[in-house]
């Protein structure tokens, strides 16, 4: 493109700090570059949301509080007031008596970055080389906590010195909220409730869109335009509008049959059938768009309709089938409404968007909690995404954009 | 646990089976009913014709019976029911439609329908198209893409904890761990609580809509861009327009027909939007959308079948006129094949 690179040029010449980035910039681009950056930008800020929770969600419960998510790494200095060991503790080391031990108690350690002895200034001193408190007294505090306090003289204090430390906690990571999670908030079983809805929900409309899709596609019969058509219409209709009938329709049977009126089968078959007419589309689409030599020589073969589907259209059809499957899995997987008014709201039934729903209200501030609950709500479809993105991709040009 | 996989696991299994068992044995069944006798010519292709009239309904038969019941009846019982009084019994007539006309719930969550098709399509396919352009010249353009399409996988409620994060509050002198109220804060302003600011929530929520499905107009879009015949642009390139011309007057008129899609689908997702809203404010401090009112009415005080059927319909006539331009391009879609 010769305008791009005159006004690459032209930029280049206005900022002639370096010769180097200036020849760099020319070969690169300037506006080049700006693409680079443009595009950088927009993939942190739409990637920042979730990495916030994935942060979050393996953050220590206090820490979550105490700072923002985006500090989780760099750790905190806090400044505590210990006491040196008791005074009869202390030896004669050549001429000197001398206090030692560490700042820390029992197991804990830490990092010290700096101490003091009067409140006023509790990091007056550097760490690691012996400083002079005054009173002829010498005390050294190393980075591990260790320390050494001595003097010309006995010690003839009653109480323990008390001296100021900054110690730098490390961030502290922890898998602890999943396990609380997991255990105690539902979303262990409302992950097994979501995984029991969702993959027979994908797998039985599959077969069933598929021959009726291959009969739209290679079978002629009369009112097959208008039956497409139809189809193609019901793909818009709102979900809104079927819930009412259904749920008095789900409770009419149910009290008929003496059966629960919310069940799983109710869920599949609601799945399938509001999943059904995209399915249709789609894989009609790609059904008749198979080769016409390919089916007519089967039939001249003297192969039936059901020959010829099972063994020649199904195989063939893999990418658009696994196109389908992936859209009604990740639809199904984060459904909540269809899921809410056929299954239930009850604790048992719910599946993982509804319980984070439910959490949200009843665990409203407990972002420990929640981030942990929503990344597992989310890390079963993002990693089909990541895995089947291909087809993904495949199907939504195949649903859009014609000859896609 | 364990019990409650296996008998899935099996149902599924059982299913697929019967599934597979019914088209195995329907299409026995015909041929069974409808022999070809060989010798007897005449009789052989009565049977075959009458064969391949019945076929396409057997193959048919499953997917036209989940439809009508899940679909095509419900959308007829439901206008049957916008007539009937709460319970569904007693007929009231127009009553439910005047009772629609005349709340105030109701009209604000038509002005808020309107916001978010106003705001939400254009921004995701605005968006879509900027994100598709730059990551087309850049050799990491597809890790970007993947990055920016993967909002999709993730449900509407997951977002909404996602986002609820970066928007949340805290008062006093506390620190704020919200991003969005840390950001405000760090360059001196007030930490706002931003869900429930009136009238400005609603964009605070349509950002994670746009936030998802802007991955999705890119895709498309991208696919588009590719498309277009590189001898348009190298035509332009030598006679001299530049990048912004070239876009606007020689990239985006090719691809109109894909923008229509893009804002067309987004449009009718943006209809029905009720998960986010149910989880970020659940209607309050003027949130509402129809798909919740909806929802509110189906379980409020014991539920009201006739408003919420009400409201279903104008979600319905909402999207008639996109159903009928898609049947439209489908049907001179298949005249070209």
């Amino acid at each position: 493109m010769a305008t791009a690179t005159a006004t690459a040029t032209a930029n280049a010449n206005v900022s002639s700090s370096s010769p180097s980035m200036m020849t760099r910039l020319r070969r690169v681009g300037l506006p080049r570059l700006f693409v680079h950056i443009a595009v950088l930008a927009l993939v942190i800020l739409w990637l920042i949301p979730t990495l916030g929770i994935l942060v979050t969600s393996v953050r220590d419960k206090e820490q979550i509080t105490a700072s923002g998510w985006w500090t989780a790494f760099s750790g905190s200095t806090q400044m505590q007031a210990v006491r040196l060991a008791d005074p009869s503790t202390q030896k004669q080391e050549g001429g000197r008596f001398v206090i030692s031990g560490s700042v820390f108690e029992g197991n804990a350690t830490g990092s010290v970055s700096a101490f003091g002895v009067r409140v006023q200034d509790p990091s007056a001193f550097e760490i690691g080389k012996p400083a002079d408190i005054g009173d002829g007294e010498t005390l050294q505090i190393n980075q591990d906590g260790s320390y050494v306090y001595s003097k010309g003289a006995a010690f003839d204090d009653k109480r323990p010195k008390r001296v100021y430390v900054s110690v730098a906690t490390a961030p502290e990571f922890t898998t602890q909220n999943y396990r609380d999670v997991l255990t105690s908030a539902g979303i262990g079983q409302a992950f097994v409730n979501s995984l029991t809805v969702a993959v027979p929900a994908t797998i039985i409309p599959i077969l069933i869109a598929a021959f009726a899709a291959y009969a739209l596609s290679w079978m002629n019969f009369p009112g097959r335009a208008l039956l497409i058509a139809v189809i193609v219409g019901l793909i818009v209709v709102p979900l809104q509008m079927a819930l009412i009938p259904l749920l008095t329709l789900y409770n009419d049977i149910g009290s008929f049959f003496g059966l629960p009126s919310r069940s799983y089968a109710g869920v599949w078959l609601a799945h399938s059938a509001f999943g059904m007419p995209l399915a249709i589309y789609l894989l009609r689409n790609y059904i008749s768009g198979l080769p016409k030599e390919i089916i007519e020589s089967a039939r001249v073969d003297g192969a039936s309709d059901f020959e010829i589907f099972m063994k020649i259209v199904l195989p063939l059809s893999f990418p658009a089938l696994a196109s389908f499957s992936i859209f009604q899995f990740l639809w199904t997987w984060n459904d909540l409404l269809v899921a809410m008014v056929f299954l239930g709201t009850g604790k048992d039934q719910l599946v993982l968007t509804g319980a984070l729903n439910a959490l949200l209200g009843s665990m409203g501030g407990k972002w420990e909690i929640l981030t942990a609950s929503a990344f597992i709500t989310i890390i079963v479809p993002i990693l089909v995404f990541f895995a089947l993105q291909r087809y993904l991709v495949r199907g939504l040009l195949a649903g859009s954009v014609k000859g896609g | 646990m364990i019990s409650q996989i296996v008998s899935a696991i099996g149902i599924m299994v059982a299913g697929v089976f019967a599934c597979a068992l019914y088209y195995w044995l329907s299409d026995r069944l015909l041929s069974l009913a409808l022999p070809v006798p060989e010798g007897n010519v005449r009789q052989a292709s009565v049977n075959l014709n009458r064969r391949a009239t019945v076929r396409p309904w057997l193959f048919l038969g499953p997917a036209l019976i989940l439809i009508a019941v899940y679909l095509v009846y419900p959308v007829i019982a439901t206008f049957i029911l916008s007539f009937y009084d709460r319970s569904g019994d007693q007929y009231v007539g127009l009553a439910n439609y005047r009772w629609a006309f005349f709340d105030q719930q109701f009209r604000q969550s038509i002005f808020n329908n309107i916001l978010w098709l106003a705001v939400v399509p254009a921004a995701c396919t605005f968006f879509g198209l900027v994100i598709a352009v730059l990551t087309d010249r850049i050799w990491w353009g597809n890790i970007a893409k993947s990055i920016i399409f993967m909002p999709m996988a993730i449900s509407f409620v997951g977002a909404s904890v996602i986002w609820k994060f970066i928007y949340e509050f805290r008062g006093g002198n506390e620190t704020q761990i919200g991003l969005l109220n840390a950001i405000v804060k760090a360059i001196g302003g007030d930490p706002q609580i931003w869900i429930s600011l009136p009238f400005w929530n609603n964009f605070f929520l349509m950002l994670i809509l746009i936030w998802i499905q802007t991955g999705f107009a890119m895709v498309i879009l991208s696919a588009a861009l590719r498309g277009i015949p590189e001898e348009t642009i190298e035509a332009a390139v030598i006679d001299g327009a530049n990048g912004w011309q070239i876009f606007w007057k020689i990239m985006v008129p090719q691809i109109w027909g894909t923008i229509a899609v893009v804002w067309t689908t987004i449009t009718i997702l943006v209809l029905k939007v009720f998960d986010i809203v149910l989880t970020m404010t659940n209607g309050q401090w003027n949130t509402m959308v129809l798909a919740n009112l909806m929802f509110d009415w189906m379980f409020r005080g014991g539920g009201d079948s006739g408003r919420s059927a009400v409201i279903a319909l104008v979600l319905m006539a909402a999207v008639t006129p996109i159903m009928i331009w898609n049947i439209r391009q489908a049907h001179r879609d298949a005249e070209g094949h």
